[in-house]
Order: structure tokens, then sequence, then C-alpha cells
């Protein structure tokens, strides 16, 4: 009896959470912001020097698209859609974004003052991080996301973002001492060098179907 | 209909969020009163926790020198932080050593006061402080160099030590966004606590020069604070050399009035740097203090007279004129004050004519 009340829940649990583990390896590896959609590069350049810097601004990106989609897909379903103002997204959604990379700046130097000056002006540049507000946009694609996907697909695409970072901030400590060409010393190798990367993530496609 | 809609949600979640960021800023930078211990205990303050340390202290009547108003750029304002400094900022590196970092000496303007804190404050800045003066007086020495005169409000009085310097503030106007402190030496008898002298010379696009030479008038009012420095007379009694030259007069106006003041029997000879008769000052002032105290002798010294101006005084460099005039330097002292170039050509000359080095001050400008 009890055995037979279990078993349609134990079934359907691992398929929600199969599904949302989908979406999130999805996110971070097959369609990573970064590495397949280019987004959110100017901060990756800049930042990607130090490992340090890098995942500090890793974990802020991570944090602010995940909280940003949920809101967003909040607002958009249920304030955007029922009053009809779908054409106001690009703006609602960039002014939470705000809000929120503010709220982050407060944290950060209330917690980490070191942090807080290493990244300089590229915290408050978050806010016109592509990345983030793309985030949001992809994740009107998906007709189907209810909340919970939407959290999962910004935690993940976030995670993406900080997998690409710290990926090649530990790639550029180790060429620092490197004989490049002067012609590509700074953006150009590490244009490059995402490009392999990127072309290395590709192979991830097919874990997915 | 879809416009008011429109706007008005716009207008809703732009509201909810800034109330939430306001919130937010109310509760995360609330650090609540931290008190700040200088000098293991010696003084103890409470400040509002947020403000930068070098605002902290200035708000409770401590003035740290800082030559570039707290934007991290001039290095002066160094403290050692013994305890609830956080950690070295990328901001302060730059201005620290090796040792320095190890002693736990900080930038002030840069670090937070986010908690209770030990420091240590150098006995000499706790008489420095902020004074409202306004422009008593401000004349021409020469074509560019202009005397000021600043009066204390009635009641206040400032205690220097002769040979000292203030900063003072220039305020924002057009060529400054903000506001700029430069540090200017005192010229004002120690007697009279309730005025500030300075000799300002005209740096040609100097921000704070410009803004006294064009815009400062008569009965403005003017921010200051110090007195700073340890550019001052021992306690010995060699005979005394000064050396200046341009607005470097200024902190010997002060010594020598001191010297005459207490009637101090040191000999002294002060020997004046100038190019022509136009660029010489307080030539009269100079006489009196001779003819005051016969002790002090005041040698002016042209490099290139021009022809109208008659001049039968010392020509020359002031290094070679003091050849003739003091041949034996080892016991006396120097006091120099004047520009990088002078001053180090001075003190070439002196150790060169047999002055120990420690016997030789100087204040660069």
């Amino acid at each position: 009896m009890i055995l037979a009340a279990i078993q349609p829940v134990v079934q359907s649990e691992p398929n929600v959470l199969a599904q949302l583990l989908v979406i999130f390896l999805a996110a971070a590896f097959t369609e990573n912001i970064l590495l397949a959609r280019f987004l959110g590069m100017c901060s990756f350049l800049a930042i990607s020097r130090q490992m340090k810097t890098s995942i500090g601004l890793g974990f802020a990106v991570v944090f602010v698209t995940t909280f940003t989609a949920a809101i967003n897909w909040l607002l958009h379903t249920y304030v955007m859609v029922p009053l009809g103002i779908v054409f106001l997204e690009y703006i609602i959604f960039i002014v939470v974004i705000a809000a929120f990379v503010q709220l982050v700046e407060m944290i950060i130097e209330r917690f980490s003052p070191s942090l807080y000056f290493s990244l300089g002006i590229f915290l408050p540049l978050i806010t016109v991080n592509c990345a983030i507000l793309g985030v949001s946009l992809f994740m009107l694609n998906k007709q189907s996301f209810g909340l919970p996907e939407s959290l999962i697909f910004g935690f993940g695409s976030g995670i993406g973002w900080l997998i690409a970072i710290v990926l090649m901030a530990g790639i550029r400590e180790q060429i620092k001492e490197d004989k490049i060409p002067p012609g590509l010393r700074g953006a150009g190798i590490t244009l490059i060098i995402t490009g392999i990367i990127a072309l290395a993530f590709v192979a991830f496609s097919g874990m997915i179907k | 209909m879809t416009f008011f809609i429109a706007v008005g949600s716009l207008c809703a979640i732009c509201g909810i969020l800034a109330i939430l960021l306001v919130i937010a800023d109310r509760y995360l930078n609330d650090y609540g009163i931290c008190k700040l211990i200088i000098n293991r205990g010696a003084r103890e303050e409470e400040v509002e926790g947020g403000d930068t340390l070098l605002g902290s202290l200035n708000s409770i009547g401590l003035f740290i020198p800082s030559a570039c108003g707290g934007q991290g750029s001039c290095g002066l304002c160094k403290l050692k932080v013994s305890a609830g400094g956080p950690p070295l900022l990328p901001t302060e590196e730059p201005h620290l050593d090796a040792t320095e970092i190890k002693e736990n000496v900080r930038l002030c303007c840069q670090l937070k006061v986010h908690e209770d804190m030990e420091l240590e404050i150098p006995e000499e800045l706790f008489n420095i402080r902020e004074y409202k003066g306004t422009v008593e007086s401000l004349t021409d020495l020469n074509h560019d160099i202009k005397r000021l005169r600043i009066a204390l409000p009635a009641g206040d009085e400032i205690d220097i030590i002769p040979g000292q310097y203030i900063q003072i503030e220039t305020p924002k106007y057009k060529k400054t966004p903000e506001p700029i402190y430069r540090a200017y030496s005192i010229a004002t008898d120690p007697l009279d606590k309730t005025h500030i002298d300075l000799c300002i010379r005209l740096v040609p696009d100097g921000l704070c020069t410009t803004y006294v030479f064009e815009h400062l008038k008569e009965g403005d009012a003017i921010t200051l604070n110090g007195p700073y420095g340890d550019f001052v007379l021992s306690d010995t009694d060699k005979d005394i050399l000064f050396i200046a030259g341009g607005s470097g007069m200024a902190p010997f106006l002060s010594m020598l009035a001191h010297i005459k003041n207490e009637k101090i029997p040191r000999n002294v000879t002060y020997f004046f740097g100038a190019r022509a008769k136009r660029d010489l000052i307080c030539l009269e002032q100079m006489a009196a203090f001779e003819a005051a105290m016969p002790n002090i002798k005041f040698v002016p010294c042209l490099s290139e007279p021009m022809p109208d101006d008659n001049w039968c005084g010392e020509t020359g460099l002031v290094t070679d004129v003091m050849k003739h005039h003091c041949p034996d330097l080892a016991q006396m002292e120097a006091y120099l004050c004047g520009s990088p170039g002078m001053i180090d050509a001075s003190i070439a000359a002196l150790t060169a004519n047999g002055m120990p080095e420690e016997a030789i001050a100087y204040d660069k400008f």
C-alpha cells in the first residue's frame, strides 16, 4: 500500500530533477553563454588576468544571473504578460539587473573591501554585461520554463561564465612568463585561447540530446 | 491605456527596487559606532563607521597631512594601524615599501572604518586642526610673489613653531572639480597668534596659485589646516646660515621674528638668491631685523643683475657668495628653503666646505 503510494512520487521526482540537471548542464556547458554565444567578453578579457579577481567576478556574475533570471521570470509571467507590456521587457530587465548589481556591490564592499577594489569599475559594469541580459532574454525563448527551471537556467549560465573565466585566468597565469609575439600580447592571445576553449566545449554538445 | 499601464508599472517596479536598495544600504552600510584607540589608549574616540579613516579622524578634529585631499595619490597620510584594519588594498600598495607593510603602515585615506581600530598618530599631529579664516590682505611682494595674510576668526588662536607650514584649501573652481590642498610655509611672527601670512609664488597653470592670484579677494573665506612640519630651529648655540630663493623667504621671516623676540644671540647670516633686483622681496623687513639685532646679517645675491638695477651688492650664485662669507662651515648649521635645484646645489656646496650633513635642514618645494 505504502509502496504503491510512494511509487508515483519516486517516479516523477527523478524526472523533474533530471530535467533540471539537463537544463543546468546545457546552460553551463553546451550553451555556455560566453564560449558558445560570446556574450560578456569585455569584463572577461579585462579581469581574467588574475585568478583571484576572476573567481570574485565569476561568483558575482553567478549571483546576479541566478536571481535576475528568477525575478525577471516572475515579472514577465505575472506582471508583463497579464498587463500586456511585454514590449517593455528590455527596460524592465535592465532595471532589475542594475538594482541587483547595486546590491551585489554593497555586499562585496561590506564583506571584502580588497575584492571590491580589485574588481574596480568592472563591478558596476556587470550591469551592462550583455551576458546577464542575454540570460534573461534566452530564458524567455524556452516557452516551457517555470520558476525552478529559470532559476536553474540562470544559475547554470552564471556557472558557465565562471568556468570560462576561471579557465582563462588559469591559462593566462600560466602563459604570463611565456614569449608571446608582441602583436598577440594581451587581448589577441586571449581571444585565440577563448576560441580554442570554445572549440573544446563543442564536444559537450553530444552530451545532451 | 496601454501607455498608462506601461508607464505606471515601470514606475512601480523602479520604485520598489529603489526602496529595496535604500533598505539594503541602511542595513549593509551600518557599521554602528566604532572606537578609535589612538596611541595605545592615550586617546579614545567614537566615530560613525563606514567613512574613511582620514575622514573619521577629520571629524574628531585630528588632521593628518594629505596633499591630495584623500584620493590616494600623494601617499602622505600614512599611519600605523595595529588592529582593526581591513587587508591591504591595491590602492595603497604603490605607496608603501616592504618594511612599512610589515609594520602595518596604511594610507588612512583609503581604508574605511568598519570596526574598532587601534592606531598610532605622531604626537605633533595632535596640535593640527582646521581653521576657517578670512583673507585680510593680498599684496604684491614683487612681480610674481604675493603675500597672503589670513585673519583667524575672533577668539581663535594658532600656535606655530617658526618654520612650520600649513595647508590651504582651494575650493572647486573652473580648473579643479574638487577641493585641493596645497602646503605653504608660514611667514608670521610666532607671537601673532591670530594671523597666518604666506608667500605664494605664481606657478604657471598651478591649480592653487592660479586661484590665489586670479580669484581670491580680500574678505574671502579661506579654509586652512595645520601647522605641520619639523623644519624648525634647533636649540644649539651654533651660528646659523639661512639660504633661500623666491617664496622660500617665508619660513625665515617667522624664524627671524622669533630670534628677535627671544633675543637669541646666535649669529645669523641669511643668503637670499634672486635673478635680478625685481625678484628681491621683503627688503625693508630685512633692514629692520638687521637694525634691531646686530647678529643678523642679510645678504641678497643677484645672479643676473640687470644694467639699470645699479646693483652694488653681491653678484653670483648663492653657493659661490656663501664661500666668501663663511669660509669655515664646520661649526655652523644651515637651513635651506627653495626649489629642489637650489637646495641640492646648496647641500653639495655646504658639505664640500666642511659642513656635516646632519647640520643641514631643508624644506624643498
